[in-house]
C-alpha cells in the first residue's frame, strides 16, 4: 500500500480540527487508512543516511499515512484532508468544472504510435503556489509515477509554466539526435542521444532510460516556437520549469495506456484546482490525433451509477432507508439521490466524481455505504446453509502416516521447497538433469542460486542434518511433503507429488533401521512383502544410484513399479552436506498407497 | 554406573569397612586424600565408595577442592636435567667458546631458551667469545620444580614465574571431608534401588531397605518421535474448519498460471503484485499449455471492457501475461479454480478451506520467508452478507481464543468490501492485524458462471504468525527450514487451539 507523508500541523489545519494522535488513529481506522508512523523530516533523512541523532523539539512532525492502492485521490495532503473533511461532515463534495472552451491545442504526430501513442493535457489558470503547495504538487507527481504509472512505463507527467510557452503544441517522435534542448536542472544544451548517456550515472533518472532507450525515435513535446517542453518519460525542459511565481500550469501526460493517463490527469487537476483563482475550475486542452480526431481533456464528467437499495441492504446485511444511504454516500464523496426504477423498486443514483476512478461496479458503492455506516456497527449473522466438513484424502492419509512415522521414533522437520541447483543435483552426486526440475526465472538478487523447486525431499533432510551436527545420536528425522515434477498432462506443465523421506544418522550407518522403517510403512498401509518379480505386494531390489553407497542401497518396488529407494548416503555426499557421521535415508512417493 | 569386577567389589568392600570403622572412633575424616595415603587405599576408589555411602546417608561427605600444580613435560625434564640456563652455563668452558660451538653442544630448544635466560640473568659475556661472567650459579628453577614434584608448596611469585614459562600447569584436586551420616552404622546393610524381578521372585522385598528416591531430579527422557510444531498448529486449524463444516480444497499444485493466480481474480495485469519483485515467475515450465478458452474470453472482456454492471479496467489485456507460470502467491488461486468448477458442476452452497504453502519473492528476515503457509476459508452461498462474513470471522477466531475483533476497511483487487481483521492483544495492549477478508467481486464470480445471487465471503491469514506468537518464537528460521533447532521440535508442547 502506498504511504503518504504529510505535515501534522498542516493536516490538522486543513482538517479544521486538532486531534490527539489516538483520536486521529481512530479516524483513520474507520475511514480505511492507517497512521503508519509518526516522525520528522530530518528523522527520515537521518534514517536514510543511517545517522543516530536525537529529534529536536522544533522539527515539524510528519505523519506517514498508508492509503488504499486504488485511491489515487488520497495520495496528497489536499485530497486526504478533503476526503476526511467530507467524511466527518465538515464540507460537501466539490463540483469540478471546465472553463467554457479550449484555447490551447495539442497536435499528435503519427510517429508517436511507435513508442508512446497517447497524450492528454489540461491547464490550471491563476494558481497560487507557496512552498508547501509546490512541494505537495511535486510529491503527488512522484507518487503517481511510482504507483499508477508503474514507474513511468504506463504514464509520464510533465508540468510547465504556460507563461513561458506559446501554443499550439505538438507531440512528436523523432530520432534522438534531432532532439536538442536544455533539460531541467542543467544549463547546457544536450541532444537526446547525449542525455541518455549523461543520465546513466543519475541515480534517480537512470531507471527510466530503458523505457525508450532501444527505440529509433524518442517522444518529445514542442511549443509553436520549437521549445522543448519535455522528453517523456525522462525529463522536462528547463525553459518551462514551474516556480513559486508560476500562475498558469500546463499539465501533459504521455502514455501507453490511455485510461490511466486520464486518471492521472484527473487526479492532478482535481487536487490542485483547489488553489486556482476559480476554485475547482480547469481549462481544457484540445488534443488532435494524427487522424484528425479532436478530443477535449480533461474528461471530468460525472458518471451516474444506479444501484438497487435492496442490493445495498442485502449485500451488507442491514435495512437502511434511502435517506440514510444517501447521507452515508455523501460522506464518502459519492453524492447521490433516491430514484424509483421502472419496476417500482427504490434505487440510489450515485454520482461518481472524476476523483473516484476506483468505483467500477455497484459493489464499490456498497462498500462505501458499509464504511460510512461503520464495519463494526454491522450486526453479526451466520450463513444458514448446512455443509459437511470433509478432508482431502491425500492430506488425511499423510497425517495418519506422519503419526506412524513419529511413533516409530522419527522427528518431523519442515524444509523449504526452493533450493539451489547445487544441492538438488551435484551435491547429491547426481548429474545435472535439465528436464526433471522446475526452474525459477527471477530468483531474488541476494539469493541468486536459489532457483530450483525441489524434486526430492533429500536435500532438505541432509541440510537439516548438516546444521544439527551437535544433536545427540542417533538422529532420526522425517518429512512428508510435496515435491514438484514436470508433467505434460497438467495445464501448467508441472505437478506436485507427495513424498515421504526419513533419515537416520549415528556412529553406524543404520541401513537396517531404514530398511526396517520401509517394512513398517508397508505394514501400516497393509501391503505384504512379496517375492522378487511379483506384481502384487512389495519387495526391494539392489539399485545403483549415485547418492548412495555402492552395495548398500535398494529400490522399493510396489506392485511391479518403483516408488522410491533407500540406502547409505555416499561418503562424498555426506562431505558435501558437512555431515560427519554415516547416514541412511529413504525417500518414496506415497500417492500409490491411496 | 559401570559394573565392577569381583576383585574390584572386594576392594571396594575393604575401603568401605576402613572408612566406617574409622568413623566409629573418630569424629571426622578431614581429608580423604590424606586418609587414603595413610591407609594405603586408592583415592579414586575411596571417592566412589564415599559417594555411595553418602547416597545412603551412612556418611556425610563434603567437597574439598584444591588447586595443585603438576609439571609439564618440559618442566619434568628440567627437574631431572636442570634448567636450560644452567645447562647452558655449565656447557661453557672457563676459557670461553664461540656461539656456534656452544650451540652444537646442546639440544636446540635448550640452547635457545637457556641462552636467552642466562643472558637475561647477566651470567654471560658474549664478546669476543661466549664466556662465564659469574663463577658459579645456583639452579633455583630445578629446585622449585623438584619441590612441586614432591607436592610441596612454593611462594606465589615463584609459582607465577614457572606458570609463565609453561613448566607447571594447575590440576584441580577433588576430595571429601567425611563425617557420620544420619543412617550411620559400623557395617552397611545393602539398600535396594529398585523392585526387580529377582527381588520379587525371591520374595526378599519384604525385608529389603530401599534407597530414597530423588524426587527433585527429572525422570528418564522418553524415547520416540515428534511432530513438527507448525504442523501441530496446522492440525488444530484443520479441525476447527472441519468442525465448522468446511471442506478441504486440493492445494497440491505449487505451480500456477498467472491466469488462475491473478486474472481470474480480476487482478489487473499492471498490478504491482504481478511485478517480478513480488512474484516468482518460472523459466521451466515457462507457460501454461492450455487455459479454459471460453472462460478466458469472459475474463479478458471483464478486464478490458467490463460487464455485469462493471466498467472494467479499460486496458489491453494480454494472453501472454495470463499464460506466464508462477509459484502461486496465494492459495486463492485454488479457490478460483474450485469456484469455477462449482459453477460448471452446478452450484450448491459450499464451505471450503485450505492450509498450504505459498511463495513471495520478498526479502527474508526474522519474521518473513519467501515461502509460508496460508490459511484460507471460503463460504459460498446465495445471498451472503457482510454481516455473515463478520459473524463467521467471530466464530472462527473465538475458537482460537480470540474474542475481541474489529474490522478496518482495506483494499484488495478481488474483494469488495475488503476488511482487515484486527484483534486486541492483551499483553501488547494494542490492536494487531490478524488476517484479511472480504467478499469476492462480482467481476470475479460472474464470468465463472456462478448464479447472480451467489456471494462468496473469504478470509486468509498466515500459519506462521499465530504459531510464533503461540510458542514465543521470534525468529521463524528456528522453526521452519533446515536451520531448525531440533531441541525446539522435541520440547514443543501440544497445541490446544480450538479447545473450548
Amino acid at each position: 500500500m502506498p504511504t503518504v507523508n504529510v505535515g501534522r500541523d498542516r493536516l490538522y489545519e486543513a482538517l479544521q480540527q486538532h486531534y490527539s494522535e489516538e483520536e486521529f488513529d481512530e479516524l483513520c481506522f474507520d475511514f480505511g487508512i492507517e497512521l503508519d508512523d509518526v516522525t520528522t523530516e530530518k528523522a527520515i533523512i537521518r534514517k536514510e543516511k543511517h545517522l543516530q541523532e536525537d529529534t529536536l523539539e522544533d522539527e515539524e512532525i510528519i505523519y506517514k499515512i498508508e492509503v488504499p492502492a486504488n485511491r489515487y485521490d488520497l495520495l496528497c495532503l489536499e485530497g486526504l484532508a478533503r476526503a476526511l473533511r467530507i467524511f466527518t461532515g465538515k464540507q460537501g463534495s466539490p463540483t469540478f468544472s471546465l472553463s467554457s472552451s479550449a484555447i490551447q491545442k495539442m497536435y499528435v504526430q503519427p510517429e508517436t504510435a511507435l513508442i508512446r501513442p497517447y497524450v492528454v493535457c489540461a491547464i490550471l489558470r491563476g494558481i497560487t503556489f507557496n512552498q508547501a503547495r509546490y512541494n505537495s504538487f511535486i510529491d503527488l507527481q512522484d507518487r503517481l509515477h511510482q504507483n499508477l504509472c508503474r514507474k513511468r512505463t504506463l504514464v509520464a507527467i510533465g508540468t510547465h509554466d504556460l507563461g513561458t510557452l506559446e501554443g499550439p503544441f505538438t507531440y512528436e517522435a523523432l530520432p534522438p539526435s534531432e532532439i536538442k534542448f536544455v533539460p531541467l536542472k542543467q544549463r547546457m544544451e544536450f541532444t537526446a542521444e547525449e542525455l541518455m548517456d549523461f543520465y546513466k550515472s543519475d541515480l534517480k533518472l537512470k531507471k527510466y532510460l530503458h523505457i525508450i532507450e532501444s527505440s529509433p525515435v524518442f517522444p518529445v513535446l514542442y511549443d509553436s516556437k520549437r521549445t522543448v517542453l519535455s522528453l517523456p518519460p525522462i525529463i522536462n525542459g528547463a525553459h518551462s520549469a514551474i516556480t513559486l511565481q508560476t500562475k498558469d500550469v500546463l499539465i501533459e501526460c504521455t502514455a501507453t495506456d490511455l485510461t490511466k493517463a486520464k486518471i492521472v490527469l484527473n487526479t492532478l487537476v482535481t487536487m490542485f484546482s483547489e488553489y486556482c483563482e476559480k476554485k475547482f475550475e480547469v481549462e481544457p486542452v484540445e488534443v488532435i490525433s494524427s487522424d484528425g480526431n479532436a478530443t477535449i481533456y480533461p474528461d471530468l464528467h460525472v458518471r451516474s451509477l444506479e444501484v438497487d437499495l435492496a442490493y445495498i441492504n442485502g449485500y451488507i446485511g442491514v435495512s437502511l432507508q434511502s435517506k440514510q444511504v444517501i447521507d452515508l454516500l455523501n460522506r464518502m464523496q459519492l453524492p447521490s439521490e433516491a430514484t424509483i426504477g421502472s419496476n417500482g423498486k427504490s434505487k440510489i443514483k450515485a454520482l461518481i466524481p472524476p476523483t473516484r476512478s476506483d468505483v467500477l461496479h455497484p459493489c464499490d458503492v456498497v462498500e462505501d455505504v458499509a464504511i460510512a455506516y461503520g464495519y463494526n456497527n454491522i450486526l453479526k449473522t451466520l450463513p444458514r446453509s448446512l455443509t459437511q466438513g470433509k478432508q482431502q484424502p491425500l492430506n488425511h492419509f499423510s497425517d495418519l502416516l506422519r503419526s506412524e512415522i513419529a511413533m516409530a521414533g522419527f522427528t518431523e522437520v519442515l524444509t523449504w521447497i526452493l533450493g539451489s541447483e547445487a544441492e538438488n543435483f551435484w551435491l547429491l552426486n547426481r548429474k545435472h538433469k535439465e528436464h526433471t526440475g522446475v526452474i525459477v526465472g527471477n530468483p531474488r538478487g541476494s539469493d541468486f542460486e536459489v532457483n530450483r523447486v525441489r524434486a526430492s525431499l533429500l536435500p532438505g533432510l541432509l541440510k537439516t542434518m548438516g546444521h544439527n551436527k551437535d544433536s545427540p545420536r542417533p538422529v532420526k528425522l522425517f518429512e512428508v511433503s510435496d515435491v514438484v515434477l514436470l508433467d505434460n498432462t497438467k495445464d501448467v506443465g508441472a505437478a506436485n507429488e507427495r513424498h515421504l523421506a526419513a533419515l537416520y544418522c549415528n556412529t553406524t550407518s543404520g541401513f537396517e533401521v531404514i530398511h526396517g522403517l520401509v517394512d513398517r510403512i508397508m505394514e501400516v498401509v497393509g501391503i505384504s512383502n512379496a517375492a522378487v518379480g511379483d506384481t502384487k505386494g512389495y519387495y526391494i531390489a539392489p539399485s545403483n544410484e549415485p547418492e548412495f553407497f555402492k552395495g548398500r542401497q535398494a529400490n522399493i518396488i510396489l506392485n511391479g513399479s518403483c516408488i522410491g529407494s533407500f540406502g547409505i548416503i555416499h561418503p562424498q555426499v555426506l562431505a558435501n552436506f558437512d555431515i560427519l557421521d554415516p547416514c541412511s535415508v529413504v525417500e518414496l512417493n506415497i500417492e500409490p498407497f491411496l | 554406573m559401570v559394573a565392577l569386577s569381583d576383585k574390584e567389589v572386594t576392594k571396594a568392600q575393604h575401603v568401605e569397612e576402613v572408612i566406617l570403622s574409622h568413623l566409629q572412633t573418630h569424629e571426622e575424616i578431614v581429608n580423604s586424600g590424606e586418609f587414603a595415603k595413610a591407609n594405603g587405599l586408592e583415592h579414586d576408589l575411596l571417592l566412589s565408595v564415599v559417594q555411595s555411602l553418602h547416597g545412603f546417608n551412612y556418611v556425610e561427605a563434603q567437597d574439598i577442592k584444591k588447586e595443585a600444580w603438576v609439571l609439564t613435560e618440559e618442566g619434568n625434564s628440567y627437574a631431572t636435567l636442570g634448567s636450560p640456563e644452567v645447562q647452558v652455563f655449565k656447557a661453557i668452558p672457563l676459557e670461553g667458546i664461540s656461539r656456534e660451538d656452544l650451540q652444537k653442544k646442546l639440544d636446540v630448544s635448550v640452547f635457545k631458551i637457556g641462552f636467552a635466560k642466562a643472558m637475561g640473568n647477566k651470567w654471560l659475556e658474549t664478546k669476543p667469545l661466549v664466556s662465564r661472567k659469574v663463577s658459579n650459579v645456583e639452579d633455583q628453577v630445578q629446585q622449585q620444580l623438584v619441590h612441586i614434584r614432591n607436592g610441596q608448596d612454593l611462594a606465589a611469585a615463584d609459582i607465577d614465574a614457572l606458570k609463565k614459562r609453561k613448566l607447571i600447569i594447575p590440576l584441580i584436586w577433588k576430595g571429601y571431608s567425611i563425617r557420620k551420616g544420619t543412617s550411620y552404622a559400623p557395617k552397611r546393610t545393602k539398600a535396594a534401588t529398585d523392585l526387580t524381578r529377582e527381588v520379587l521372585q525371591r520374595g526378599t522385598w519384604k525385608d529389603l531397605v530401599f534407597k530414597d528416591y530423588n524426587y527433585n531430579a527429572l525422570g528418564q527422557p522418553t524415547e520416540g518421535g515428534h511432530l513438527h510444531p507448525l504442523l501441530k498448529v496446522r492440525a488444530q486449524f484443520r479441525e476447527i474448519f472441519l468442525e465448522m463444516g468446511f471442506e478441504e480444497m486440493p492445494t497440491n499444485n505449487f505451480i500456477e498460471s498467472s491466469f488462475w493466480n491473478f486474472d481470474a481474480l480480476f487482478q489487473p495485469q499492471q498490478h504491482p503484485a504481478r511485478d517480478s519483485h513480488d512474484t516468482f515467475f518460472l523459466q521451466v515450465p515457462e507457460k501454461a499449455q492450455f487455459l479454459p478458452e471460453d472462460y478466458l474470453q469472459r475474463v479478458k472482456e471483464i478486464h478490458e471492457h467490463g460487464g455485469y454492471g462493471s466498467i472494467g479496467y479499460g486496458y489491453n489485456w494480454k494472453r501472454e501475461d495470463a499464460e506466464k507460470n508462477v509459484l502461486r502467491t496465494h492459495t486463492t488461486a485454488v479457490s478460483s479454480r474450485m469456484l469455477y468448477k462449482l459453477a460448471q458442476d452446478g452450484f450448491t452452497p459450499k464451505r471450503y478451506f485450505s492450509i498450504d504453502r505459498v511463495f513471495r519473492n520478498e526479502a527474508v528476515d526474522r519474521t518473513h520467508l519467501a515461502e509460508f503457509h496460508q490459511i484460507e476459508g471460503v463460504v459460498c452461498d446465495r445471498g451472503l452478507t457482510l454481516g455473515d462474513l463478520i459473524g463467521v470471522l467471530n466464530e472462527f477466531f473465538s475458537r482460537l481464543g480470540i474474542r475481541k475483533l474489529r474490522f478496518k476497511p482495506a483494499y484488495n483487487p478481488y474483494t469488495e468490501p475488503s476488511m482487515e481483521i484486527f484483534s486486541y492483544h492483551d499483553t501488547l495492549k494494542k490492536w494487531v492485524e490478524v488476517g484479511n477478508s472480504g467478499m469476492f467481486r462480482p467481476e470475479m464470480l460472474l464470468p465463472m458462471g456462478l448464479p447472480e445471487d451467489v456471494s462468496v465471503i473469504a478470509w486468509g491469514l498466515s500459519l506462521e504468525r499465530p504459531t510464533m506468537i503461540l510458542y514465543g518464537i521470534d525468529n521463524i528460521r528456528d522453526l521452519f527450514g533446515h536451520k531448525v533447532d531440533l531441541k525446539l521440535i522435541k520440547s514443543n508442547p501440544i497445541c490446544r487451539l480450538g479447545m473450548r
